[in-house]
């Protein structure tokens, strides 16, 4: 009698973890673009370009870009909902200001007033070289701009 | 006992088979293609080849994916780098239904200045699978 619950007990334990596992198959089996993974801005964003960090635009201007992620730059890198509202959380920004309409102008951050003072001191012909292509590419000059590392001493300027 | 962890094994092992594949998403898309034309001759890479290299403004994919999509690609403003398309090349390419959408709709847009057909991707995807080496 006692190994016959032995057994039942091990029958019910193997069927748990059969239950345990389907049910972590059933949540891998959602796109990861439907939930809202807290690494939505770097994946999204950075899939084009540097995931500049969030302190380099003010909240009210994220807004503006993340309503208008549909005619970005001249592409379309429009989100669903979803996840526009997980990427809008993590630069700071009330998701429903991200989406709402507008017809401002799109900010630029190398257009602030500290990146030009930052970068004064480089030539426009530099930044437009084929190693740079742009002041938009970060990690041109700064190596660990994906890290937000943006120091003096680690700037590289190609040649 | 020994008969049911089997079956639990064989769950575990199974659950892989529950995400996308490059196959089975050009399927899909080519099913959906069937679905409005009765006609339809199924995916083809010669096609899909065509789509790659069509330029009717600013950008074609080859543009930033380069002539070669099993190659490594760049962003044509950012300069960003483009892991490999092809998923000859890159396995985590075309594994997941939604974020092809996401891409599709956005490079087509892009480059044609309009969404692809359910044919046109599963030209595609079939022109991707047989991209080697140059294309």
């Amino acid at each position: 009698m006692r190994t016959r619950t032995g057994i039942r007990r091990i029958d019910w334990i193997v069927w748990s973890l059969a239950a345990v596992f389907l049910a972590y198959a059933a949540v891998a089996a959602v796109p990861p673009t439907e939930a809202a993974k807290p690494t939505a801005y770097a994946e999204e964003c950075g899939a084009c370009h540097t995931a500049y960090p969030a302190r380099l635009l003010r909240p009210a201007d994220w807004a503006v870009v993340l309503a208008t992620l549909d005619r970005h730059f001249g592409v379309d890198a429009s989100l669903n909902d979803t996840t526009r509202a997980a990427v809008a959380r993590q630069l700071g920004v009330d998701p429903a200001v991200a989406s709402a309409a507008t017809t401002k102008a799109v900010p630029r951050i190398t257009q602030q007033g500290w990146f030009r003072e930052e970068h004064d001191e480089i030539s426009a012909q530099l930044l437009r070289s084929p190693a740079v292509r742009g002041a938009a590419n970060c990690s041109a000059c700064h190596a660990g701009a994906d890290r937000d590392q943006f120091d003096d001493h680690s700037v590289r300027i190609p040649r | 006992m020994f008969r049911k962890a089997l079956i639990a094994a064989t769950v575990l092992l199974a659950a892989p088979a529950l995400a996308d594949t490059p196959e089975s998403l050009m399927r899909a898309y080519a099913e959906q293609a069937r679905t409005t034309s009765a006609s339809y001759a199924g995916p083809s890479p010669a096609a899909g080849r065509r789509l790659f290299h069509q330029q009717p403004r600013d950008w074609s994919c080859a543009t930033c994916h380069t002539d070669q999509p099993a190659a490594t690609g760049r962003h044509a403003i950012t300069g960003k780098t483009i892991a490999p398309l092809s998923p000859v090349a890159n396995p985590n390419r075309f594994c997941d239904a939604a974020k092809v959408e996401k891409w599709f709709k956005r490079n087509c847009n892009d480059t044609l200045g309009r969404l692809c057909t359910p044919a046109e991707k599963a030209d595609l995807i079939a022109f991707l699978l047989g991209a080697k080496g140059g294309a």
